[in-house]
């Protein structure tokens, strides 16, 4: 097994740079393993940043993957504050601006994305902020004291979650996004309109279809300036509005890119030794015949351990169907799937019980399922969209049938 | 600070110091145990950190929540004493506990 290698490198010590790692010596690799990332602490988790530890309900090393002496003891190099400049795929070298490059038989490229910010007038103003980084929460947590007023700017995952968060601390809140519905990229109108009605009657000012012309403030940003001239008074503002994959790396290095960086289902480039996993890939979506470029914990993990296997030549694991959660105010939801191109949507349950599910089926089978405050529907769901299962969606919206029922009837 | 045994599926034991107010999967994280992989690191939603609860602290470690238990329902594996180890807060009520870790958490 992985005769030859000596030493694999990996650059991005975030979710999927360190699992590359971690399957790695799991697995038994031997050889020198350097974990190269740009940030100043060990690897750890996001989804608290927008969450338990912007409330302040978790200290910082309650996020870290992994405890400090779990590298020294696998035998994994971890660089922090370390930025590769450049990729010599020839030489098989990742170079540096100050010292010496770093050689590698095996290169895992993992680096993620970054928030895509603004570029209107007065973006670059003090306290306009984004929320990527346990840095950025550094940033933004002091502005979010009781009374302060915290306007955010996009209402997907991040910013509904980053504005429940502010809610509760008392943040007079007001969110800001330029769609006629929330979460237009990534969910139907069902949940949706759950989510504006939740995040309404807690008290957040939810503004859809606004449209913003610039900020203003002298340094700091103190006003929001919308077309027609409205403009909203602010501490502080949070853009979120997506993010960009990090691929120039990638890119001078000649590597094919996509959407993001292009990888097999082996997690291989084009490079036939250079992989890659995470927000940055483009990856083949197996369940649904495309490909296409995920944000979420478990495909980081997935093409973390996609990738340790490839690289070992060992049998790689089983994709799961894509999941991803969100927590808001008292309200989990669980999504699992890829709802694009659904032609039909099943509700289960009472949407104004805060816990129902919406099915989104093609062709009469299972595409995705969004569940809220649903934990079967879930994990169910989660089987059924793995095997595009056909079901009637009179059953689906049976709440008389259990889920297990459902489960079996489908899965067999 | 309470000591907490964590027993493989082939029998092997280890014994840790936890710290209360934090869970039993922090725990096992933060002490490199194998057979726990927390892929949501917490959040109650991915069911990877199922634990099987000695018999005797059942009591003590409390009823799960409704939705750790629609969480188990459908996790591989489950038996009675099944329980996510993200959801067991520690307290010095817990001294002495000892779970053990399924052979998968698929
Ligand atoms: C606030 C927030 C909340 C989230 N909530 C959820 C959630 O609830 N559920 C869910 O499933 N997902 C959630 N996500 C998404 C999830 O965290 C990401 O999909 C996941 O972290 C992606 O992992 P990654 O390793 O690809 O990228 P990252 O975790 O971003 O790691 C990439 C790392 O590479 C570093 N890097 C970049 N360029 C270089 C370079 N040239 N040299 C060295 N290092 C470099 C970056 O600084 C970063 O540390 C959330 C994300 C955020 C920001
Ligand atoms: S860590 Fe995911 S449910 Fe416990």
């Amino acid at each position: 097994m992985a005769s030859g290698i000596e030493h694999v490198v990996v650059i991005g010590a975030g979710q999927a740079g360190a699992q590359a790692a971690y399957s790695l010596r799991q697995s038994g690799f031997e050889g020198a393993l350097t974990l190269l990332g740009d940030e100043a602490y060990p690897p750890y988790q996001r989804p608290p940043l927008s969450k338990g530890y912007l409330k302040g309900e978790l200290e910082a090393d309650r996020l870290f993957l992994k405890p400090g002496s779990y590298y020294s003891d696998n035998r994994i190099d971890l660089v922090t504050s370390a930025a590769p400049v450049r990729l010599d795929l020839a030489a098989r070298r990742v170079e540096f601006q100050a010292g010496p490059a770093l050689g590698w038989d095996r290169l895992v490229i993992a680096t993620g994305a970054r928030p895509r910010m603004l570029t209107l007038p007065g973006a670059g103003l003090d306290g306009v902020l984004a929320l990527r980084t346990l840095a950025d929460v550094d940033q933004l947590r002091p502005y979010l004291t009781t009374g302060a007023r915290l306007i955010v700017i996009g209402g997907g995952y991040i910013g509904l979650e980053a504005a429940a968060a502010a809610c509760r601390l008392g943040v007079s809140v007001t969110l800001l996004e330029a769609a006629p519905q929330l979460l237009g990229r990534v969910t139907g109108p069902e949940i949706a309109d759950f989510f504006l009605r939740t995040h309404r009657a807690a008290g957040v000012n939810v503004r859809l279809n606004a449209v913003i012309e610039g900020f203003e403030g002298t340094g700091r940003v103190s006003t929001v300036r919308l077309a027609g001239g409205e403009r909203l008074d602010c501490d502080v503002v949070l853009v979120g509005i997506g993010v960009i994959p990090n691929l120039e790396l990638a890119q001078q290095a000649g590597l094919a890119c996509g959407a993001g960086l292009i990888v097999d289902r082996a997690g291989r480039t084009s490079h036939p030794d250079v992989f890659a996993a995470g927000d940055l890939v483009q990856r083949p979506l197996v369940h649904y015949g495309r490909v296409g470029r995920l944000e979420s914990v478990h495909n980081a993990i997935e093409g973390g351990k996609i990738v340790a296997a490839s690289i070992l030549g060992l049998p790689p694991p089983t994709e799961e169907a894509p999941w991803f959660w969100s927590d808001q105010f008292d309200v989990k939801l669980q999504t699992a799937g890829l709802w694009t191109g659904a032609d039909q949507r099943v509700v289960r349950g009472d949407l104004e019980s805060g816990r129902f599910a919406v099915f989104y089926l093609k062709e009469g089978r299972i595409l995705a399922v969004d569940a809220v405050n649903a934990g079967p529907e879930f994990l169910v769901g989660k089987r059924l969209a793995a095997l595009s299962a056909r079901l009637a969606p009179s059953e689906l919206a049976d709440v008389n049938l259990s889920m297990k029922e459902i489960g079996a009837r489908a899965l067999g | 600070m309470p000591k907490i045994t964590f027993i493989d599926a082939a029998g092997a034991q280890r014994t840790v110091e936890a710290k209360n107010g934090m869970t039993v999967m922090e725990t096992a994280v933060k002490n490199n145990i194998p057979g726990i992989d927390a892929d949501c690191g917490g959040a109650c939603a991915c069911a990877t950190c199922h634990v099987y609860v000695k018999a005797e602290y059942l009591d003590r470690v409390g009823k799960p929540s409704a939705m750790e238990q629609s969480m188990l329902d459908f996790a591989e594996n489950v038996k009675e004493n099944s329980r996510l180890s993200c959801q067991i807060k520690i307290s010095d009520d817990l001294e002495g506990l000892s779970v053990t870790t399924p052979e998968s958490q698929h």
